[in-house]
C-alpha cells in the first residue's frame, strides 16, 4: 500500500533541462524523498575512501586458536585502534569472518534471530606461519585461508586459485565508537574531499558524524560515527546477483558511475525501474557465479547498507602481497564488491559453493529454508484495496463461480478495519465477519485480512491500551513513546524486536482475542518497513530506541519480526497444528521462514510486468522463494492486454495475487469482455492444474533451500549464454517459462538451454532441441512453457473452483523423455495444510522414473505414512515410440492406450492405481 | 437418497438430462455427442474422460468441459459444470452432485421451490399493481403534458399582451420622468445658489474677525509685523514667516485697512488659524444624494443573488463566489453634522407632485416588467420539462422535480431524477455531487432501465464521479440501495411502477419441465 499521495507539483527531470508541470498522479518516485549515498553521511564518508594500501595490520602474535575459531587482533596504524578478528570454518564449506572493536566504548549490535542456530564449526588448523602471514586449512581440496599481516588481507584459495580476497583493495574501515568531543568547532570543519586516513589520523570529526539532517529531519546520533566497510574481490567473476530488493536487472550492475545498491527497507511511492534505490525489503546476500564456481557472501548486518559493485581485472586493484604459490592472472576479469553499513559489526559468511545448489544449501543452513505453505496459498488470490463490504465480498465470490474461474483467497485491505484499528472490523461494512467467513468456508475458500504494525493512538482501542500498559512501544530518543503518522493518523509502533512483545502480538490472533476471525482467515502485514509517513525517508527516525538499541541498528530487521510474530500467532491459534500463511512487504535474511513476500506497490505498466521476473528471481537466490508481484499492477489502470499478459505471467510465478489501488476502476477477471475473461480463466486454470508440481517444489525448497523459480544459469551453470537471461526462468528444473511481456507481441524468442537437452512445448507437445534460441509466434492465448525432456511432472487436470476442492482428485503424469528415452520426477502428497508432514511424517513422497520402457513409482520416504484418495488417472509419455502393449504389472492387467504418431505422444488410459502405491507399467 | 416423489426411475446415466436420454442406451456403444468417437457403454461415467466434448462423463468430474444435470424435483432443473461434482460443495438442491464426496447436503428443492413460487407470486402481484399504477402515471402524464402544452400556448398569448403593456408603461414612465428631472434640477440649482450666498456671508464675517485679531494694536490697520505673528501662514514651509513673505501676502503694502484686507484675505484664509479658538476646517460638502430618488434601488440586484442562494446545491461554491464578486463595503460619507450646513430644503409641492407621479410610473413599469420576466421563466421551464424524454408513454414524467433519499450507515444519498444525484455525510460535512442527469442508458431493447448521471465532483487520480440508476418494477417509488462498485462510480437501485411491464398472462408455475 502506498504511503504518500502526490498532488499537483513541479517535477524537474534530472536528465532533461525541462520543467514539466504535472497536475495528475506523479509519474514516478519522488527521488528527493530518499537519500543518495552523497546525502547519507556515513556512505559519503566511506565512499570517499578510495582503494589503496590498508592501514590495518594483523598482529599475528595475538593469535588464539581454539577448536572452533581463530582470533587475532588488527590494528589501524593511523589511529592505533585495535579490532578483534574472528575466523570460523563452518560445516558445509563456509567461512565466517567477524570483525569488531577489541574494546568498544559500548557494545556494538550483533544481529540476533536471523541465524537459525549457532553454525556448526569445524576445526581450523594452521598449515604454516611466518612473520607476515598465516595459512590455515579449510579442509579438503587444498582450500586455504591466508591471513596476510601487513597490510591486512584475507584470501581464500583453492590450490593455486584465489576464490575471494578480503580487504585486498584496502577498503576495510571500521569507525570505532568514540567519546564526543567539544563539538562547537568540529561540526563546522569543512568537508575536504581527500584521503580518509588523514582525517582518521587526526581523529577529526567530519560533517554528519554527530548529527545529520535530511530534509526537515535531524538524526541526533548520540553514539557518533559507527560505520563499517569491507571489500571483497572475486577473481574470474563477471556475474554477481542477489542483494534484493531492487527494481533492477537480475545481474547486478557496475555501480562505479552511480549510487551503490542500497539496502534499507523503505516505503517507496511509485518506485522507478532500473536503479539501485532501496525498496521495501533487504537481504544482504550476494551470489557470484562463473563457469568455474558459484559462491555467496552473506553480510549479516541490519543497519542501512550500501553495496558497490565494480568490474575490474584481476591483479590490477590488488594491494599487498599474496603468497607465492597463488596465481593471479592479470588478464582475468574480476568483480569487486564493497559493503558499507552504518552500524553494528562486520559479520560475514563466505559460502564457497562450488555449485549453485551448494550455495543454496549453505545459505539455508545459516538462515533456514522457505516455510512450507499450505497448498491453498499457492493457488490464486483475489485482492483489491478494497473490497468494500460483506456484500461486495459475496458478489465477487459469486462472480468467480458465475464465470467458472477458480480462486482460493479473497483479500481485505485496510478499509475493512474499524478506523484502521487492526484486529477489528468496520461495524457498518463488516457487521458479521463470521457470516462472511462461513460463506467462504462453505465454498472451501479463504480470506486474508490485513494487519499492519502501526497502531492507532486511541485510548478507546484495546490493542493500543494493552501495548501502552505493557510498555511495548518503540521509544523516541527522549524516552517517550515514539509516534508517527500512518493510515490511522497518529500511530505508535510496537517494538517487535522485543520477544515479549512478539509473544503478546502472536496471542492476539487467537480466535477469542481477534473477534470475528475464523480458521479460514489469514494475515497480511503491510507497511512494516516500518512506514512512517512523516518520518525521515518515510520511515522511523534512526535515533528511536528499541530497548537499548537504536533503530539505526535494527531497521532492516523490523519487518522480519513483524511477520514472524504474526506467523507465530497463526500457528498458536490452531494449537500448533496448522501451517500459517502470512504475506509481508518488508523482509530481511531469514524472512523465508515466515511466509510470502510481494514486490510492493508496482504499476500497471509493461515495464513493471517485465521487472517482476528478475525481482522474484533475485529474491529466490537470496532464499525467499515465495514471491510475487501484484498482477495487473497496483497503481494505474491496466489495458485488457496488459492484464491478460500479467495473469499469464503471474500464473507461473510463486505467489499469484491480483491487486489494485483504491482509485483504479474495478478489474475482476470478468470485467474486460468475454474473450479476455476466457483468457484469464485459462491462465488461472493452468496454475491450478500445475499445483501438484508447485507444491512438490515448495516441499523441496522447504527441505533443501533450493529456490522454487530459478534463473537458467542455476541449472545450466556452464552455459554462459544463460548468465544474463531475465525474461525467462525455470520452475524447479523441469519447466521453462518465457511469458509474453511486450505490448502487441506477435512472437517471443526463448532460449532453450542445455546441449543434448530436448524441450517440449507443454501445450502442443512439440519437441525442440536445447541450446538454441527459439522463435515462437504468439497469440493472446499463448503462454510459452516448455517441459524438459527427462522429467516427469504430475498435474491435476480436473480444475475446480478452489484448490481444496481438488485435494482428492486423481493425477495425470506427464513424462517427457530425453534423448536417452528416460525421464524422472517426484510426487509429493500430504494433507496440504498441517504440520503433520513434519511432526508425524504423514506424507507421500514418490520417485517416478521411466527408462527402458518401464515406468515405476518408488517410495522416497519409506518411514512416512499417509493415505490419499488420489489415484493415477492418466499417463502421458511425450517423445516416445508406439508400444504394442502396456501392462500394469501390479494387476497384470493390460492398459489401453492411444498413440499420436505425429507428436510421438502416448496416452495410457486409466491406470487407476492409488497415488501412494508402488506400481510399474511396462511397455512392449 | 431416494426422493419420495421420484417415480419409476427413468433409467439413464447420472447427470444426463431427460432431453438427451436417447443418446445413452444401456449396453449399446455410446457415440460422443460431437460424433468424435464411439466407446463401449461401460465407459460412460467410468470417471475417465474419453470424449473431447465431455459427453461420456455427464455424472463425474473427469471431463474439464462436461456438464451435469440435476433434476431438482420440486424446484428448477439445472446444469452445473462437471467440476462441481463431488467437490464437497452442495450445488444441486436435490444433492445429486455430491454423491461421493462426504459432503452433507440436504435436499432443499421443495423449500426453494416454495420460496421461489412465493417470490414469483409476489413479483407478479407487484408487477400487476405496478402496471396499473403505471397506466395511471401515463394518463396523468399525458394530461399534464397537454395541460402544460396549452398553458404554454396561453402564456405565450398573455406574454404578448404583457410585452405591449410593458412598452406602454415604459413610455409613460419616460414621459413622467422628464418633467421630474427638470424640476429636480431647478430645485438643486436654487439650493446651490443659496448655499453660495451663505458661504460668502460667512467668509466675510470670518475676515472681519481675523482683521480684529490681527490688528494687535487696534489701530485699524494690520501691519506686516502683525501678520508675521501668524507663522502658519509661512509660504515656503520653513517655519518662519519672514517680513518679505508677509509683505508678499499683503500685496506689497506695509499695512492694510479693513477694506484693503479684503484683497489680502484670500491669500491667507486657507492657512489662517484663529487665535481665539481652533475653528474646525471649513469645508463645504456636497449634499448626499438622496437614495430614494434613484430610479433602480440596489435591492433589485441583490435580490437576484438571493434567488441563486436558494439553490442549495452550490452552497459552498456560492459562499466562495459571493466573497469574490461582492463589491467591498462602501465607505460611508460621514453624516452631515455641520451646524451651518443646512440640509437641502424639501421639494416644493409642485416638484414633489412631479416626483410622485414619476415614481408611480416607474413602479408600474417595473411591476409589469417583472411579471413579464416571470412569465418568460415559466414558459422556459415548461418547455424544458416538455423536452425531456420521459419514456415512450411519458410514464417517468412524475419523477421530474422530485427527489428521493436513502440513508445508509455513513451517508444520505439523494436522487433527483432528471436532475442530479448527491451524497451527504450523515453527521455533517459538505455534499458531494455524484453526477448530473446525462441520459437513459439501458440496453438497446429497453434503454429506460438505466439512468446515467455523470460529470459529478472529480476524484483524486480518477474520473469525475458518476452514477448509474437501475430501475426495477415496484409499487412504490423509492431508492432501495446504493453502492460504489468501482471507485467513484456509484450504483443506485430504484423502484418505480413506471418500469413495470404488462404481466404475461401465464400461470405462475415455474416448472415448465417439472419432472414429477
Amino acid at each position: 500500500m502506498v504511503s504518500l499521495r502526490e498532488v499537483c507539483g513541479i517535477i524537474i527531470f534530472r536528465w532533461v533541462p525541462l520543467i514539466v508541470l504535472l497536475c495528475v498522479s506523479a509519474r514516478a518516485v519522488d527521488r528527493s524523498n530518499f537519500k543518495t549515498c552523497e546525502q547519507s553521511a556515513f556512505c559519503k564518508r566511506q565512499r570517499e575512501l578510495k582503494p589503496g594500501r590498508s592501514p590495518y595490520r594483523a598482529l599475528l602474535d595475538t593469535l588464539e586458536l581454539s577448536d572452533s575459531r581463530i582470533t587475532l587482533q588488527l590494528i589501524n596504524d593511523n589511529n592505533k585502534v585495535r579490532l578483534l578478528l574472528e575466523l570460523y570454518r563452518l560445516q558445509g564449506n563456509m567461512t565466517r569472518v567477524k570483525i569488531n572493536e577489541l574494546k568498544p566504548l559500548k557494545p556494538r549490535y550483533e544481529v540476533p534471530d536471523v541465524l537459525i542456530s549457532d553454525p556448526i564449526t569445524e576445526t581450523l588448523s594452521v598449515v604454516s606461519q611466518d612473520e607476515n602471514s598465516l595459512v590455515l586449512s579449510l579442509g579438503g581440496k587444498d582450500q586455504r585461508l591466508i591471513v596476510s599481516a601487513q597490510p591486512f588481507r584475507l584470501d581464500i584459495v583453492e590450490g593455486p586459485q584465489v576464490l575471494v580476497s578480503l580487504n585486498s583493495r584496502g577498503l576495510l574501515a571500521f569507525e570505532h565508537l568514540r567519546a564526543r568531543k567539544d563539538t562547537s568547532i568540529s561540526h563546522k570543519i569543512s568537508s575536504t574531499v581527500g584521503s580518509m586516513w588523514d582525517s582518521l589520523k587526526k581523529e577529526e570529526d567530519k560533517p554528519g558524524m554527530w548529527e545529520e539532517t535530511f530534509k526537515s529531519h535531524t538524526d541526533s546520533k548520540p553514539n557518533g560515527p559507527s560505520s563499517i566497510s569491507l571489500d571483497f574481490s572475486l577473481p574470474g567473476v563477471e556475474h554477481v546477483y542477489g542483494i534484493p530488493e531492487h527494481a533492477d536487472t537480475l545481474k547486478l550492475k557496475n555501480t562505479d558511475g552511480s549510487d551503490p545498491y542500497r539496502l534499507y527497507n523503505l516505503d517507496v511511492f511509485q518506485y522507478e525501474l532500473h536503479n539501485p534505490m532501496a525498496l521495501y525489503g533487504a537481504v544482504p546476500v550476494l551470489i557470484s557465479h562463473s563457469t568455474d564456481r558459484t559462491m555467496g557472501i552473506f553480510w549479516l548486518n541490519a543497519a542501512e547498507t550500501w553495496v558497490d559493485i565494480s568490474s575490474n581485472t584481476a591483479g590490477k586493484m590488488m594491494f599487498g602481497k599474496i603468497l607465492d604459490f597463488v596465481q593471479v592472472s592479470s588478464e582475468a576479469p574480476q568483480t569487486d564488491v564493497r559493503w558499507i553499513s552504518e552500524s553494528g559489526i562486520i559479520d560475514v559468511f563466505i559460502m564457497l559453493g562450488p555449485k549453485p545448489a551448494d550455495v543454496f544449501t549453505q545459505y539455508a543452513s545459516l538462515t533456514g529454508t522457505q516455510s512450507f505453505p499450505p497448498l491453498t496459498a499457492l493457488a490464486y488470490h483475489q485482492c483489491r484495496w478494497n473490497y468494500n463490504d460483506q456484500e461486495d465480498v459475496k458478489s465477487v465470490d459469486q462472480g468467480f463461480d458465475e464465470h467458472d474461474i477458480p480462486y482460493d483467497f479473497i483479500w481485505l485491505d485496510i478499509e475493512h478495519a474499524d478506523g484502521k484499528r487492526y484486529f477489528t472490523w468496520d461495524p457498518s461494512k463488516f457487521p458479521q465477519p463470521k457470516e462472511m467467513l462461513q460463506g467462504l468456508m462453505d465454498k472451501r475458500r479463504k480470506l486474508v485480512a490485513i494487519v499492519d504494525p502501526h497502531i492507532r493512538v486511541d485510548n478507546g482501542y484495546k490493542i493500543h491500551n494493552e501495548i501502552l500498559s505493557k510498555n511495548f512501544y518503540v521509544k523516541n530518543k527522549d524516552g517517550g513513546d515514539y509516534e508517527g503518522w500512518c493510515w490511522p493518523g497518529n500511530s505508535g509502533y510496537p517494538d517487535f524486536t522485543n520477544p515479549e512483545m512478539r509473544a503478546w502480538w502472536a496471542s492476539k490472533f487467537a480466535y477469542e482475542q481477534y473477534e470475528g476471525s475464523m480458521e479460514n482467515q489469514y494475515v497480511w502485514n503491510d507497511m512494516n518497513e516500518p512506514s512512517v509517513f512523516n518520518g525521515p525517508e518515510v520511515t522511523m527516525h534512526k535515533d528511536a530506541l528499541h530497548g537499548g538499541w537504536e533503530h539505526r541498528d535494527v531497521h532492516n530487521l523490523y519487518g522480519l519480526y513483524v511477520q514472524k510474530a504474526t506467523a507465530d500467532g497463526l500457528v498458536e491459534r490452531s494449537g500448533g497444528v496448522e501451517r500459517p500463511f502470512v504475506l509481508t512487504r518488508a523482509f530481511f535474511a531469514g524472512s523465508q521462514r515466515y511466509g510470502a513476500v510481494w514486490t510492493g506497490d508496482n504499476a500497471a505498466e509493461w515495464g513493471h510486468l517485465k521487472i517482476s521476473i528478475p525481482m522474484c528471481l533475485s529474491l529466490g537466490l537470496a532464499g525467499i522463494s515465495f514471491c510475487g508481484a501484484d498482477v495487473g499492477g497496483f497503481f494505474k489502470h491496466p489495458s485488457a492486454e496488459l492484464l491478460v499478459r500479467w495473469y499469464q505471467a503471474g500464473a507461473y510465478q510463486p505467489f499469484f495475487r491480483a491487486h489494485a489501488h483504491i482509485d483504479t476502476p474495478r478489474r475482476e477477471p470478468w470485467l474486460f469482455g468475454p474473450e479476455n475473461t476466457a483468457l484469464i480463466r485459462e491462465a488461472i486454470r493452468q496454475r491450478y492444474a500445475l499445483l501438484p508440481y508447485w507444491y512438490q517444489l515448495f516441499y523441496n525448497a522447504h527441505r533443501t533451500g533450493y529456490p522454487v523459480v530459478r534463473p537458467l544459469w542455476v541449472e545450466y551453470p556452464n552455459d554462459v549464454a544463460t548468465f544474463s537471461i531475465e525474461d525467462e526462468y525455470l520452475i524447479g528444473k523441469d519447466l521453462l517459462v518465457h511469458p509474453v511481456t511486450d505490448e502487441g507481441a506477435t512472437a517471443v524468442t526463448a532460449y532453450l538451454p542445455g546441449k543434448g537437452e530436448v524441450w517440449y512445448d507443454v501445450h502442443t507437445f512439440q519437441k525442440h532441441d536445447g541450446e538454441q534460441s527459439l522463435y515462437i509466434p504468439v497469440t493472446m492465448s499463448s503462454i510459452p512453457v516448455f517441459q524438459r525432456g527427462g522429467s516427469i511432472i504430475c498435474r491435476k487436470d480436473r480444475v475446480r473452483r478452489s484448490s481444496s476442492c481438488m485435494e482428492n482428485d486423481p493425477y495425470t503424469l506427464y513424462a517427457a523423455l530425453n534423448s536417452q528415452g528416460s525421464a524422472e520426477g517426484e510426487l509429493y502428497i500430504d494433507d496440504f495444510h498441517t504440520f503433520n508432514f513434519e511432526k508425524a511424517k504423514q506424507f507421500v513422497h514418490r520417485h517416478l522414473s521411466f527408462s527402458a520402457n518401464t515406468l515405476s513409482s518408488r517410495n522416497l520416504a519409506p518411514d512416512s505414512q499417509f493415505s490419499t484418495a488420489s489415484w493415477i488417472e492418466k499417463i502421458v509419455i511425450i517423445g516416445g515410440s508406439q508400444p504394442s502393449s502396456a501392462t500394469l504389472k501390479n494387476a497384470e492387467s493390460a492398459l489401453e492406450f492411444e498413440f499420436d504418431s505425429t507428436l510421438a505422444v502416448l496416452t495410457l488410459r486409466k491406470p487407476g492405481v492409488n497415488a501412494a502405491a508402488d506400481w510399474t507399467v511396462i511397455l512392449r | 437418497m431416494l426422493h419420495l416423489g421420484t417415480p419409476v426411475e427413468i433409467q439413464r446415466p447420472r447427470g444426463v438430462p431427460l432431453t438427451k436420454k436417447q443418446f445413452y442406451v444401456e449396453n449399446k456403444p455410446f457415440t460422443c455427442l460431437d460424433g468424435s468417437r464411439t466407446i463401449s457403454f461401460d465407459r460412460v461415467n467410468d470417471d475417465y474422460c474419453d470424449c473431447k466434448d465431455g459427453s461420456d462423463e455427464p455424472g463425474t468430474a473427469a471431463c474439464p468441459n462436461g456438464s451435469f444435470h440435476c433434476t431438482n424435483a420440486g424446484y428448477r432443473p439445472m446444469f452445473i459444470p462437471s467440476s462441481r461434482i463431488n467437490d464437497g460443495i452442495c450445488d444441486c438442491c436435490d444433492t445429486t452432485d455430491e454423491y461421493n464426496s462426504g459432503a452433507k447436503c440436504e435436499n432443499t428443492c421443495k423449500e426453494l421451490g416454495r420460496k421461489e413460487r412465493e417470490v414469483l407470486q409476489k413479483m407478479a402481484e407487484i408487477t400487476k399493481e405496478g402496471f396499473l399504477l403505471k397506466q395511471h402515471l401515463i394518463e396523468e402524464a399525458k394530461k399534464g403534458q397537454q395541460e402544460k402544452q396549452s398553458k404554454v400556448t396561453d402564456m405565450q398569448g398573455n406574454k404578448k399582451q404583457l410585452d405591449e403593456k410593458v412598452e406602454v408603461l415604459r413610455t409613460v414612465k419616460e414621459t413622467a420622468e422628464q418633467p421630474e428631472k427638470e424640476a429636480k434640477e431647478r430645485h438643486l440649482k436654487a439650493w446651490e445658489e443659496q448655499k453660495a450666498a451663505i458661504r460668502l456671508e460667512k467668509d466675510k464675517a470670518k475676515m472681519a474677525e481675523a482683521f480684529l485679531e490681527l490688528d494687535d494694536n487696534a489701530d485699524g490697520f494690520v501691519s506686516v509685523s502683525e501678520l508675521q505673528s501668524h507663522a502658519e501662514l509661512d509660504a515656503d514651509a520653513d517655519g518662519t514667516l519672514t517680513e518679505t513673505e508677509a509683505q508678499g501676502l499683503m500685496g506689497g503694502a506695509e499695512q492694510v485697512d479693513t477694506s484693503t484686507f479684503e484683497s489680502v484675505w484670500p491669500n491667507i484664509k486657507d492657512k489662517y488659524h484663529s487665535e481665539v479658538m481652533e475653528t474646525p476646517p471649513d469645508e463645504v460638502k456636497e449634499p448626499v444624494v438622496d437614495n430614494d430618488s434613484e430610479p433602480y434601488p440596489e435591492d433589485d440586484i441583490s435580490e437576484e443573488e438571493d434567488e441563486e442562494d436558494e439553490d442549495d446545491y452550490h452552497e459552498d461554491d456560492d459562499k466562495v463566489s459571493c466573497g469574490c464578486v461582492q463589491a467591498p463595503p462602501t465607505i460611508k460619507t460621514p453624516e452631515k453634522n455641520h451646524e451651518d450646513e443646512e440640509a437641502m430644503p424639501s421639494y416644493d409641492a409642485d416638484t414633489q407632485a412631479l416626483i410622485d407621479a414619476a415614481q408611480k410610473a416607474r413602479d408600474d413599469f417595473e411591476e409589469a416588467e417583472k411579471a413579464l420576466r416571470e412569465m418568460d421563466d415559466q414558459i422556459r421551464n415548461i418547455e424544458k420539462e416538455l423536452s425531456f424524454d420521459f419514456g415512450p408513454d411519458a410514464e417517468f414524467t412524475y419523477l421530474y422535480s422530485q427527489c428521493y433519499e436513502l440513508t445508509t450507515g455513513e451517508y444520505i444519498y439523494r436522487l433527483c431524477p432528471f436532475n442530479r444525484v448527491s451524497q451527504k455525510p450523515k453527521y455533517g460535512g459538505s455534499e458531494t455531487n455524484l453526477g448530473t442527469w446525462g441520459s437513459w442508458s439501458g440496453p438497446e431493447n429497453n434503454k429506460y432501465l438505466l439512468m446515467k448521471y455523470d460529470h459529478g465532483t472529480g476524484c483524486w487520480q480518477g474520473p469525475n464521479r458518476s452514477t448509474t440508476v437501475k430501475l426495477t418494477c415496484g409499487k412504490e417509488t423509492v431508492v432501495t440501495s446504493t453502492s460504489e462498485p468501482s471507485r467513484c462510480e456509484y450504483l443506485i437501485e430504484f423502484t418505480t411502477p413506471a418500469v413495470c411491464q404488462e404481466p404475461a398472462n401465464t400461470d405462475l408455475s415455474p416448472h415448465d419441465h417439472e419432472e414429477l
